[in-house]
């Protein structure tokens, strides 16, 4: 294997304009990657040239600026297509992030696909935004919801997940990466299994995407969501991909313009994929930042990304566990840039708050994955969660500010 | 700044909680909630003739409002419920306000420090909430949101 080239941190930085700012009067450390990501430089401009020199409404007029716009947001949907390797462009919906993707297939594929004692299988790893769709829908067609069990260091106990499977498995909704824990799950593996039952598989990779290369086509999933917000992109834009077979035989999500290809008042048809599933005006700007922002990232290259994130991994991991009292929880074997712990005998709000004096941002909190908290027996924790222009000097930072925390609790 | 916020005080009520646990013969109750931390409080009194004899509570929570709570049932016991809700007004005036009166607040003004940090006046004012809905008997458990 030809070793990733390695990435110029202190020159990408500078695309980051957000970066430069100091916050509290001291420089920002943004260390809360894994709940969004700052934007650089050519997507905040990408929207801006779109709301100065094309702003219209797509598929609409045949006016000069609607073909651009039009243009616009369709080159987007193309370039998903080549960042997920989908095999075409009608199978990539934009929707307004990952939460919205997932509400999307459960409501429109699993009001079709599911019936009473039907089950669906989720993991213990899952965000609220991976577990509340699933349990509206199973209430609403009285279908099964059962959970993969986490092992203690994060990592899914996939014997458990081969003894769930059954013929009554309809689907397998499994993050690719956990956003509280950072455990990569072994997606590849999940699908072969659930394929032999013949189930469904959607892959929540809000997570995954920024930092991994992802190969829907390599993986065999039915269904990818992301956030654009997390890849270095705008808020307010995702994407599904869904296999064009799937999405063909679902219904429509929701219903309004733009969606259709005819309406009388006695029936409509719909228009085809992927805009069947894009009703109303989208969030074409958001579409085009999005674009940008994959474009940025595939001239990084994920890999150099992930070498990168990988090592400052390592390092974190190494230099948080000499902090005194600290305790970190999730050490799968495969792991994304996160390192969620525990300061013994300061609350994690305490933490963050004292942190942020020193400009140093992180989450704190149950991370919206109250169960996978519970399952490891705390109410919350402190997450510093690393992306791309992250650096040592900036875990540095983070060690320095947690020795603070103890002292001013006079541990 | 981080000092006038983690004082003294506020790290003892912390990490040694006055009044914690729960009283058996409570005639009052109510829990309280805060969803976006996970904060917790459960708060028992007995109230006889209009009085607070005896508050207790219980939960997990971070120390500002494991601390309010403690120092709330401090300042809390023996006094009349008119006393009590007049001291509630006080209180969240004094970590909302910007010119709060902090006279006879005694201990209580060492939380004024908690108006700098929006983000954490709900840890501040968790307990309070749930006095409220103690005093006035309703069983639900109140949310901060």
């Amino acid at each position: 294997m030809a070793t990733a080239a390695r990435l110029d941190v202190a020159a990408l930085r500078k695309d980051f304009p957000i970066l430069g700012r100091p916050v509290r009067g001291r420089p920002l450390v943004y260390l809360d990657n894994a709940a969004t990501t700052q934007k650089p430089q050519c997507v905040l401009e990408a929207i801006l040239a779109y709301y100065r020199n094309d702003n219209a409404n797509i598929h609409r007029g045949v006016h000069e600026l609607s073909e651009r716009a039009t243009e616009a947001y369709e080159a987007a949907r193309g370039k998903l297509r080549r960042f997920l390797n989908a095999a075409h462009a009608r199978e990539i919906i934009f929707v307004r992030g990952a939460t919205e993707g997932i509400n999307l297939v459960a409501q429109s594929w699993g009001r079709t696909a599911l019936g009473p004692g039907d089950e669906i299988l989720l993991s213990h790893l899952e965000h609220h935004s991976n577990i509340v769709p699933w349990q509206m829908l199973r209430d609403e067609r009285g279908a099964v919801l059962r959970v993969i069990p986490v092992l203690d260091n994060g990592e899914l106990d996939l014997e458990a997940y081969e003894r769930m499977l059954g013929p009554r498995t309809k689907i397998v909704a499994v993050t690719h990466v956990s956003n509280a824990l950072g455990t990569i799950t072994p997606v590849r593996r999940i699908i072969e299994m659930a394929r032999s039952w013949g189930a469904a598989v959607l892959v929540d990779g809000a997570q995954a995407a920024a930092h991994l290369r992802v190969d829907v086509r390599a993986l065999d999933c039915d269904f990818y969501v992301l956030s654009g917000h997390k890849v270095y992109g705008p808020t307010g834009i995702g994407a599904l991909y869904g296999k064009a077979e799937r999405l063909e035989a679902m219904p429509p999500y929701q219903g309004g313009g733009d969606m259709i290809e005819s309406v009388s008042f006695e029936r409509t048809t719909y228009n085809a994929l992927p805009y069947k599933f894009e009703a109303g005006t989208p969030h074409i700007a958001g579409a085009v930042g999005l674009g940008a922002a994959i474009d940025y990232l595939e001239q990084i290259g994920l890999e150099p990304i992930a070498a990168h994130e990988h090592e400052l991994l390592e390092y974190a991991t190494q230099a948080l566990g000499e902090v005194p009292g600290l305790k970190i929880f999730g050490t799968a074997r495969d792991k994304a840039a996160v390192v969620s712990f525990t300061l013994e005998g300061v609350h994690p709000h305490d933490v963050g708050t004292i942190l942020d004096q020193q400009g140093i941002a992180v989450r704190t909190g149950h991370h919206c994955a109250q169960p996978v908290m519970e399952r490891f027996g705390v109410p919350a924790t402190t997450r510093a969660s690393l992306a791309m222009y992250n650096t040592r000097e900036e875990v540095d930072a983070l060690v320095a500010g947690l020795l603070h925390v103890r002292e001013v609790f006079h541990l | 700044m981080i000092n006038e916020l983690y004082q003294e005080i506020i790290l003892d009520h912390s990490k040694r909680p006055r009044n914690f646990g729960r009283l058996e013969d409570a005639n009052r109750q109510a829990r309280g909630y805060n969803p976006l931390c996970g904060d917790r409080c459960t708060l028992f009194l007995k109230e006889s003739n209009g009085r607070i004899d005896e508050i207790r509570f219980e939960g997990s929570g971070c120390a500002i409002s494991t601390s309010s709570a403690s120092l709330m049932t401090e300042a809390l016991k023996g006094k009349t419920v008119a006393e009590a809700e007049q001291l509630l007004k006080r209180f969240l005036d004094l970590v909302t306000k910007d010119q709060p009166l902090t006279e006879d607040l005694g201990k209580l003004t060492v939380f004024a420090g908690v108006r700098e940090f929006p983000a954490r006046v709900k840890c501040a004012t968790l307990a309070w909430h749930t006095l409220r809905a103690a005093l006035r008997d309703r069983g639900e458990v109140v949310s901060t949101e």
